[in-house]
């Protein structure tokens, strides 16, 4: 699996067939057991890695978006950066108003996460990665665990960054969203890459037998 | 007792004719013993908040021997009665710890109100640690992991994330603890520490009031542990969250 600067990869296959340990490991979430995974020319398995650097440039929004529930919106936003890169308050909290412009929670700068609905929360947890200017964005089933309504307004939002030129990888089991956004779309079963290639390829004319049966039942 | 002999006992007229009033000497002797349990409670609450504090973060150090030596510890203070504890710190450990005094005497290096402290302490925070940690442990795993994923190092974790919300899932129990801390106060007079109950019992043992002092003394701790119970309340009422926890 290559992933090239700019790129929009989605990840796609049946439960516990190791989609999310993916890309959990590209951040080091998870411990690699075999295999390499190089990120911007650091390489993650290496036991001498810095993970707070490696985290540094590889954003992470969760299926569950897993926001610090004590602080507002903005103050999310604005964490990471002032105590991890330890930047400018000021100008921290000009980027972060800025971002939740961007993903439309102008005028919910101040609520908590528990005002909030699924869908605003995710999208202020994708602000949230955003703030640390990452350059690549790890997705993990991130509108699973939204309702149907509301999906809408976080695929838009990454919608709008894929197409501003970041780097994204996504898990998701939005085949319609993945069939329009992906440039390159992976499907994964027991562990393994089974297949992969561009969407319209891959949709329309899988080769491997369980990628067919898997499309074919959630088609 | 038959029922006239009840309401002879909750007559009023009692309240109106006691010797902590009308009595100097008594007054400032009742006043003196109300200032020794405030003191009592106060120190005894704040060092037992540190050894909470301490304790828990011990507990979930890498250390193997840190966290079996806190284990040992909640045991021993959960395990035992508080009287006991106390007597163990001033018969047992306090005829050791003994230096000369001036006189060519053996004195001794720490006082009664001081054992009184140590033994409360110890024996809230002991439990103190059981309840910070069960805060600790119901912060929810992905919430560390989001800290995690955006590069903070573990002590900013601890710091920033989990202590602020294991604070607020462990107040309710803190409250229990620290009111049952005040009341066990009293246990001081065991060990002659002139608190409110000590002071209590010398009184109605020379006015022969004991009635009186019994309804003095537990008004007084209604009291105290009323103002505790306000304090706590408004901690709680600051730290909320809107929308959290629902």
């Amino acid at each position: 699996m290559d992933v090239r600067k700019g790129e929009v990869v989605c990840i796609i296959g049946p439960s516990g067939s190791g989609k999310s340990t993916l890309i959990r490991c590209i951040n080091a979430l998870n411990d690699i057991q075999s295999g390499s995974i190089t990120v911007e020319g650091q390489e993650v398995s290496d036991p001498k890695l810095d993970k707070l650097e490696l985290r540094k440039k590889v954003g992470m929004v969760f299926q569950q978006y897993n926001l610090f529930p004590h602080k507002t919106a903005l103050q999310n936003v604005m964490m990471a950066p002032i105590k991890v890169l330890k930047q400018d308050r000021k100008a921290v909290e000009e980027r972060a108003r800025a971002l939740l412009k961007k993903v439309r929670l102008e005028g919910k700068e101040d609520n908590y996460p528990g005002e909030l609905s699924g869908g605003q929360q995710q999208r202020v947890a994708i602000a949230r990665s955003l703030a640390m200017n990452p350059d690549v964005m790890l997705f993990d089933e991130v509108t699973a665990a939204l309702d149907p309504e509301t999906v809408k307004e976080v695929l838009q939002t990454i919608k709008t960054l894929a197409s501003e030129g970041m780097t994204c990888i996504l898990v998701t089991h939005e085949m319609g969203f993945a069939r329009e956004i992906a440039d390159c779309v992976y499907f994964t079963d027991r562990g393994v890459i089974v297949e992969s290639g561009p969407p319209a390829t891959f949709f329309d004319e899988a080769k491997d037998p369980r990628t067919r049966e898997f499309l074919s039942q959630i088609l | 007792m038959d029922s006239a002999s009840i309401i002879e006992w909750l007559r009023p007229d009692w309240f109106f004719d006691l010797t902590v009033v009308s009595d100097e000497y008594n007054r400032g002797r009742y006043l003196a013993g109300l200032w020794m349990t405030v003191q009592l409670s106060v120190i005894s609450i704040f060092l037992s908040l540190i050894v909470g504090a301490v304790g828990a973060a011990a507990q979930g150090a890498p250390s193997r021997t840190l966290r079996v030596l806190v284990g040992f510890f909640v045991a021993f203070f959960r395990n035992t009665p508080p009287l006991v504890q106390l007597y163990f710190f001033y018969f047992a450990i306090g005829t050791v710890l003994q230096i000369t005094g001036d006189d060519g005497r053996p004195e001794p290096l720490v006082s009664n109100f001081g054992w009184a402290i140590i033994s409360l302490s110890l024996f809230a925070g002991a439990l103190n640690v059981e309840i910070f940690r069960a805060g600790i442990e119901a912060v929810p795993k992905s919430t560390v992991e989001a800290a995690e994923a955006l590069g903070y190092k573990r002590l900013q974790i601890y710091k920033d994330i989990v202590l602020p919300l294991a604070v607020r899932i462990s107040l309710p129990a803190l409250g229990t603890n620290l009111v049952n801390l005040v009341k066990t106060t009293t246990l001081a007079y065991a060990i002659a520490v002139p608190e409110l109950l000590y002071v209590a019992a010398q009184i109605w043992s020379e006015d022969l009031n004991v009635q009186e002092m019994m309804n003095v003394l537990l008004l007084s701790y209604v009291g105290i542990v009323a103002i505790l119970v306000w304090v706590l309340h408004h901690w709680e009422k600051r730290l909320r969250i809107p929308g959290y926890g629902r």
